[in-house]
This record gives C-alpha cells, structure tokens and sequence, in this order.
C-alpha cells in the first residue's frame, strides 16, 4: 500500500462502518461517504481507488436521501477491497434495464434544481465499481452491493 | 495555472478561503448536473457552475475540487458558505456567463484533464 502503511499490519486490518441515511435530509447529504473517504485516506488507500470508493457511495448515498424513506450505508474495508451495501426503504426500481441507463431519472424537479437526477447514478456507481449487484422490489426498497478491488495490493 | 491568475481572468472576487489564492490548479470542469461532474473531475481541478447550494460543496469534498467558481454573479446563501469554510474549499465568483468563463480559461491554457496526476493515475491501471 501507498503511503508507508505496513503491509504486515494490513493482514489482519478489517474495518466496518454502518451509517443510518435518512430519506429527504439534504442538509447531511455526503456526510456518510465523506466520512468513508476519511477512513481510507487515514489507512493510506491509494488516491485513484478513494476517488472511486467515494464516488460510488456518494451516488449510492444520494439515491437513498432522493428516492428512498430511509436507508443504510454500509462498508467493509479490507486491504484487498472495499466492500459497500446500500440498502434502503422505499419505492423500489420498476425498470432496472432504463435506470441503468445514463440520462434516464425518475428525480422530480426540485432534485434536479440542486444538481441532481441527472439520470446517471447508478451508471456512475456502475462505472466506478469493479462489481455491481442491484435488487430490488417495487413498494419494498432496494439494495446495491459494490466491491472496488485494491489493484495495487494485490499485484 | 495559479488561481490569482483564474481571478485576473475572470474579474472574479473570492468569498471564502482568501488565503488560499496562490494553490495550482490543473484542470476545470464546468456545469450545473453534479452527476455528470463526478463522472470527469480529476485532481486539482476547479469548478466552474451557476449551482450554489451546499451539496455543491459536498460535491467538491467527494473528488477533492480546488476551488469553485460561480458563474453569472450567483452567491451562495451561508450555509453553503459555511461548509465551505469548515472544508476549506476557496469561493469566487464572477459576473460572466459559464460559457465566456469556459472560453477565457481554455484560450489561456487550462484544459480538461492535463493534470499529471490523472495521467500517472492511468498508468498504473
């Protein structure tokens, strides 16, 4: 790993954070990814791979907050790869194959008055993530799993 | 380029982080969709947009922006000057539109995505 970080340290380092996200809260909106982006900065992850971390979990944080009642923002931090869970209550996606697709959002007006709903969260987390699980139950919510490997640890 | 020379360009004022006008920037990104600036923001690289409210400044915490500059004379309400404070990211604004702003800042050399960093970064993957 970058920064000095004792490989032989990192064998056995597992780090877990669980963040609760409150549907409709704008005004703590990136608080929890920010906070993640700070744990890997602190253990030294490689700046390419933070960027990506914190990306997919801003998006995957902003779904929640948009869309979603309440939610949970999860993250296992290995030396080998980042874990996230994002799961939430709420409506659910009706047609995965059109979210999936850049430009497509559900978002009402006043989401894309601040920036937002420009129809490519979940292509961005896509893009970002080396694996993608999404499932989802329409009326129940929606949960999302992404891994980002650590390249450099493991080459 | 050095942000003094950003603010000589575009006639700007700095409204929080004076102390920061002499940091390098690398790159610049301009637009109003966050989503799409996550999608091609790189290091030390500066914001040009007509959006003012504090998720923008989350925005620039995520991928690590250099500055934001807001466009058209819009000023951000204290809250979002607030944010920025705390996360010491440097506020300016300009009275020109985004896209005259774009066209000074690219005619005098400050492009997309030049930074060394970004092309280091794509070497090692």
């Amino acid at each position: 790993m970058k920064n000095g970080t004792n490989p032989e340290a990192d064998r056995d380092q597992k780090i877990c954070l669980s963040f609760n996200v409150e549907g409709g809260n704008f005004l703590s909106a990136g608080e929890a990814s920010i906070r993640l982006k700070h744990t890997l900065q602190h253990i030294g992850y490689p700046a390419s791979l933070i960027r990506r971390v914190a990306v997919a979990a801003y998006e995957a944080e902003m779904n929640i907050i948009i869309h979603a009642d309440s939610g949970v923002l999860k993250a296992e931090v290995t030396p080998e790869a980042v874990t996230i869970w994002a799961e939430d209550k709420g409506p659910g996606i009706e047609d995965i194959g059109l979210a999936m697709q850049e430009g497509y959002s559900t978002a009402p007006n006043y989401i894309r008055e601040m920036g937002f709903g420009a129809g490519m969260g979940l292509p961005n987390i896509k893009r970002c993530a080396d694996i993608f699980e999404i499932e989802t139950h329409v009326g129940i919510g929606t949960k999302i799993r992404i891994v980002i490997f650590n390249k450099q640890k493991t080459n | 380029m050095v942000l003094t020379e950003v603010i000589r360009l575009l006639s700007a004022e700095v409204i929080c982080g004076h102390d920061k006008i002499n940091l390098q920037v690398e790159s610049a990104c301009a637009g109003d969709l966050l989503s799409d600036l996550l999608t091609f923001s790189h290091n030390k690289t500066l914001l040009l947009t007509g959006l003012t409210n504090p998720q923008v400044i989350r925005t620039a915490e995520i991928i690590d922006l250099a500055a934001i500059i807001f466009v058209r004379g819009k000023r951000p309400n204290g809250e979002t000057l607030q944010l920025a404070q705390e996360k010491q990211i440097p506020l300016l604004v300009t009275q020109l539109p985004l896209y005259e702003c774009s066209g000074i800042l690219y005619s005098a050399g400050l492009r997309e995505d030049t930074s060394k960093e970004t092309r280091e970064e794509a070497k090692e993957s």
